[in-house]
């Protein structure tokens, strides 16, 4: 069991919640209540993560962030550290590849409220934050906490690109995925198959929250009807 | 209501305080390790923090590999590679102190895992009869496009004009470690890996192996290189890799060593 390894998998599972929760609810929102010509095709660079193989997008990311990349020349030139093989790194691809995660839960949820309910909410005069606060995050909250414990549980799994961004330095980018695939280069199945057991528990306990969410969603809305 | 809300508080400076608690303890220096010093690599690092008090991260994988890495600005302040080209076009670009010094000559074996219809036999004269009769399905080696064990494989495979019959065979570890434990696992016959890691614990009472002659392959020099990121630390374990003690952990591991 590598101790070091999980703490480094939740601190970054649970940084990427905390950044991608506000944008979740920005974008999903806006994505829920705006029609515009190009909407598909924002909803499909958003998506883009779901479908793409992990090592196309840590890639592009190598590429972006790397030392020669204007973006990594500018982040070594302000902190003195590059930005590929550090955590910083790794919690920045994690914020991209999870973006899918965290938006469409949200989106769902917003396109859940009845619209009659934004509008009365604004004859009423409140702001479209006042709105959002009281009235819709109020309704959406099983949209968030889908959006949150899927991005954190698929935070714990990624493998692909956080090998190509991250370089495997312990308490740096090792995180847990790629502390089972080290184990087992290194003949020790019984630490790969620990962590394993870990994961896959965390995962269960993560997809069973979402679909009681979900269920949940369904059974209000089957009563509002 | 009120107690939900204080409940939600608290988990959030929960969360708050874990997000903000240091990843790694002190940051001992960072060395990138050719995979076929996994197991050597460990033991000397032991016997240095025992003698010294200091610790070093290791990270195993491929030396080509770390090779990019070290030039993309990646963190490792020691190289140890199993090729010493790779030391020496790192030098070469300026991201390296000097150009280093050899630490050992690697050795590449045929494996055998316990059950295989294989013969450990080190001119691999019976592999070529073995992929003719359908007795070697699959075959290990690292991958001979970055990793040094891969390449020196290829070579004597070639060198004993097996190569072109077993290469729809192979199967590719992305390091030598790698690719020791795809020989071994019991879904391929056979692999040819770094001796070293035939020489490591729990993994030689296993597996039958033999030694292939030095002139079947070019010598696997190996070559380690401090990085213009190296600390007093770092300085200190490539000084140490260079004395008697842990030269005598790299000979029991099967490596020659220079100047001997």
């Amino acid at each position: 069991m590598d101790g070091a390894a999980l703490l480094l998998s939740l601190q970054l599972a649970l940084l990427t919640v905390v950044i991608l929760v506000p944008v979740g609810i920005v974008a999903g929102r806006w994505l829920a209540t705006r029609d515009f010509m190009a909407r598909p095709l924002v909803e499909a660079i958003f998506a883009l993560p779901l479908v793409l193989p992990p090592t196309v997008l840590g890639y592009y990311l190598l590429v972006a962030m790397g030392a020669a990349s204007p973006v990594g020349r500018w982040y070594e030139a302000a902190t003195g550290h590059p930005l590929v093989f550090t955590f910083d790194g790794l919690l920045l691809a994690s914020v991209i590849f999870n973006l899918p995660f965290a938006i469409q839960p949200l989106q769902r949820a917003f396109e859940a409220i009845p619209e009659d309910l934004r509008h009365a909410a604004s004859c009423c005069g409140l702001t479209s934050w006042q709105s959002l606060w009281r009235i819709e995050l109020p309704l959406a909250w099983t949209g968030l906490l889908s959006a949150a414990v899927l991005t954190f549980a698929h935070t714990l799994g990624e493998f692909g690109v956080v090998l190509m961004v991250g370089g495997s330095i312990p308490g740096e980018t090792k995180t847990v995925a790629i502390a089972i695939y080290d184990r087992v280069q290194g003949f020790d199945m019984a630490g790969a198959g620990l962590m394993s057991a870990l994961l896959l528990a965390l995962s269960i306990v993560a997809i069973t929250v979402t679909y009681w969410t979900s269920a949940r969603q369904r059974r209000k809305h089957a009563s509002a009807d | 209501m009120n107690r939900h809300r204080r409940g939600w508080h608290r988990l959030c400076l929960a969360l708050v305080v874990l997000a903000a608690a240091p990843a790694a303890p002190a940051a001992a220096p960072l060395v990138a390790a050719a995979s076929d010093l996994r197991f050597a690599l460990d033991e000397v690092a032991a016997k240095f923090a025992r003698d010294t008090g200091d610790t070093v991260r290791i990270v195993y994988g491929s030396s080509g590999n770390f090779r990019h890495q070290i030039a993309e600005g990646a963190p490792f302040e020691l190289f140890l590679s199993a090729d010493e080209a790779l030391v020496l076009a790192l030098a070469k670009e300026g991201r390296t102190v000097d150009e280093g010094v050899l630490y050992a000559v690697g050795r590449i074996v045929l494996v055998v895992p316990e059950g295989s219809p294989l013969k450990p036999d080190p001119r691999l004269q019976d592999l070529a009869l073995a992929v003719a009769d359908g007795r070697v399905r699959k075959f290990a080696i690292a991958n001979p496009e970055h990793a040094p064990y891969g390449r020196a494989a290829q070579e004597a495979l070639t060198a004993t004009g097996a190569w072109d019959a077993i290469r729809p065979r192979l199967v590719f570890g992305e390091n030598v470690a790698q690719a020791a434990q795809f020989a071994l696992s019991g879904s391929a016959q056979g692999g040819i890996v770094a001796l070293s890691l035939a020489l490591a614990p729990g993994v030689l009472g296993t597996a039958r192996h033999a030694v292939i002659p030095e002139g079947m392959h070019r010598p696997l020099l190996q070559r380690m290189v401090l990085t213009k990121r190296a600390g007093a630390t770092a300085r200190a374990f490539y000084a140490y890799l260079q004395q008697p003690a842990a030269r005598a952990v790299l000979k029991r591991y099967g490596f020659a060593l220079p100047g001997e």
